[in-house]
């Protein structure tokens, strides 16, 4: 970071501090200081998330703290395959609609209980949105874009057309979830578990392959590394969570139709990992807790809210491209001076 | 009869709206996603100057024209030149700007009642014993003197040349002294105003609706993809192929399933050929 102060140039001079090396340099903790400083976020990351629900004046905020779950979800999926895979998937909403239909169909045509559903929704759902997509498995960078973003809306002209599961007007009369802590407290420890995940996963083995496929494909080929399979991987646990999400959104309203496809669920995971910063994975949940309150507090304002958002996120990727939680991140692990060049 | 005047008409409908995102891509490489929202934009805007500020029609097509070209040049000057390259972020920050411009017209007031431009000329005329109404015949004539005048310009002026070059070769275009930010420049203004232009003469056909720039998008994308990304040759052969059969489809089948043929003409062709129907091998290798 430079800048032209007078005669004198200065740049902003950044260093890990002494506690980060010794706790992650060493792989031996010596003291409850180094204990703290590990913990202390992921802590304060995971007892905030349990404690959210018990903080909220009413049921109307604890439902937005579930509908911020579901959308913390995608936001997980959509920044693992966009900045793990290389994957850039606009389509997050087809998942959601394929997990709510197969959540919907299986309860309201066969009867079963959601304790069912949702899981079945969860496995059958990524499979069938990784067969869906597995002809764009060939394909990267805008192509994917391009066509993962037409598959919602494809989805969506097609069950009208056709007229099926009850074509416009959806399924109503779904089992909803027997109560709102059920509600709270199912879907916060599954964000939580993928979360951890994920941020698991990416570090192993596969990590590193995922991660070569996104920086050079042809090398990864070159190597004997099967491109499609890997992409099938990753695409299985996007959507699966993906699914899940459309599954559970579907139990909660009690309700799946063809606004499980809208272009919300594709977007606004988008907004929220470009705000809370592309490729940490706990910066899209982050980003995801900030907008969809903000969403419900805004939500007088009618489509200007939309407006506002594409304004936030082209500003943030173009001006603020790190995001709040590389932000955050740098602020906890370095210190930093000006120092005269 | 019918089928094959009217497909033809479809196909010139679909190169017009294909042609602003094909420039723009073919040049900077800028996957241009507020093509749809400049696309309505124009129509928009041409509206308020007719019926709003009650100016003649050439005043407030030229005024709408000119307007949509500043926009275009606006938002790469200042967002989109800061992330060129940067495929991820190009994607994001231009879909989100063309989704705030769409959303923006939304909330000021563009909805509820019919809102359409007026014909440039009434009536019909009986070609081969189907009727067509001077509007279509409007469209077919801009559309193929587009297609004519767009090859010459790249093809013989300097700037068009230029422009080529940097599409080949950014590198190489820029040590041989082509500014290619400029260059850049120019593309999304001159795509911004190919948009327009396809608006203006598309529109008076049906209603303006917000949601009708999605359905934009998508058909410049599958058109762009089907013929190849970058190949303009492909597009105008692609929109002809997307242009019949939909028309075959609304015959055949039903209207509801034209935005599905569509996509399935996508999905099919990255199948069959993932580097689209006309493109070369080097756009092969930059694909897959």
């Amino acid at each position: 970071m430079l800048t032209q102060v007078g005669p004198r140039e200065r740049r902003k001079e950044r260093l890990d501090r002494g506690l980060k090396v010794r706790t992650e340099g060493i792989y031996a903790l010596s003291s409850g200081k180094e204990a703290l400083y590990l913990l202390a976020p992921r802590l304060t990351l995971i007892l905030g998330l349990l404690v959210l629900p018990l903080l909220m004046p009413n049921l109307y905020w604890q439902r937005v703290i579930c509908i911020m779950g579901v959308f913390a979800l995608l936001s997980l999926a959509f920044d693992f395959l966009a900045n793990y895979v290389g994957l850039i998937c606009l389509g997050g909403a087809l998942f959601m609609g394929v997990g709510g239909y197969i959540a919907g169909i299986l309860n309201s045509l066969f009867g079963m209980p959601l304790v069912v559903t949702i899981p079945a929704a969860t496995v059958t759902g990524a499979v069938f949105s990784t067969v869906l997509l597995s002809p764009c498995f060939p394909l990267r960078g805008i192509y994917f874009a391009i066509v993962t973003l037409m598959y919602p809306l494809a989805a969506s002209r097609i069950i009208e057309a056709l007229d099926i599961f009850g074509g416009t007007e959806g399924m109503a009369g779904l089992d909803t979830l027997p109560n709102i802590w059920f509600a709270s407290y199912s879907i916060i420890p599954v964000l939580l578990v993928s979360l951890f995940a994920l941020r698991r996963l990416v570090t192993e083995d596969i990590g590193l392959v995922l991660r070569g496929l996104k920086d050079n494909d042809q090398a990864a080929k070159a190597s004997g590394i099967s491109i499609t399979r890997y992409k099938a991987y990753s695409t299985f646990i996007a959507s699966a969570i993906g699914c899940f999400s459309g599954a559970y959104l579907a139990h909660l309203y009690g309700w799946a139709g063809i606004s499980l496809f809208a272009l919300d669920f594709s977007i606004l995971p988008i907004a929220a990992s470009v705000i809370g910063g592309m490729g940490t994975l706990v910066g899209p949940v982050l980003g995801a807790f900030i907008l969809i309150p903000l969403t419900e507090l805004l939500r007088e304002l009618g489509t200007l809210r939309i407006v506002l958002y594409s304004l936030l996120l082209a500003g943030f990727i173009v001006f603020k491209p790190e995001g709040l939680m590389t932000y955050a991140q740098r602020k906890y692990h370095q210190f930093e001076h000006w120092v005269e060049v | 009869m019918g089928i094959l005047i009217y497909g033809i008409i479809n196909s010139i409908v679909f190169a017009l709206i294909a042609m602003g995102f094909a420039l723009v891509y073919g040049i900077s490489r800028l996957p241009n996603f507020a093509h749809g929202a400049f696309y309505i934009l124009a129509g928009f805007l041409t509206y308020t100057f007719l019926f709003g500020l009650g100016l003649n029609s050439p005043a407030s097509i030229i005024l709408s024209l000119i307007i949509i070209a500043g926009i275009g040049a606006t938002v790469y000057r200042f967002l989109l030149i800061r992330i060129r390259g940067m495929e991820a972020s190009e994607i994001i920050a231009s879909l989100a700007i063309g989704f705030a411009i769409m959303e923006g017209l939304r909330f000021a007031g563009f909805r509820g009642k019919t809102y359409t431009l007026p014909v440039f000329l009434e009536g019909t005329v009986r070609i081969a014993g189907v009727p067509v109404d001077f509007q279509r015949l409007i469209i077919i004539g801009v559309g193929v003197v587009l297609i004519v005048v767009l090859w010459l310009f790249t093809h013989h002026t300097k700037v068009g040349l230029a422009l080529r070059a940097m599409a080949q070769d950014e590198g190489a275009a820029l040590m041989l002294g082509i500014d290619t930010d400029f260059a850049a420049l120019i593309a999304l203004a001159s795509g911004s105003v190919l948009a327009g232009l396809a608006a203006i003469v598309i529109l008076p056909l049906g209603n303006i609706t917000v949601e009708t720039g999605y359905d934009i998008l998508i058909n410049a994308i599958a058109v762009c993809i089907i013929g190849g990304l970058g190949s303009w040759v492909g597009a105008v052969l692609a929109s002809f192929i997307l242009g019949f059969a939909q028309m075959l489809t609304v015959y055949i089948v039903g209207a509801q399933w034209q935005m599905v043929v569509a996509l399935m003409a996508i999905i099919l062709i990255l199948i069959a050929r993932p580097s689209g129907l006309l493109a070369r091998q080097k756009e092969l290798e930059e694909r897959v």
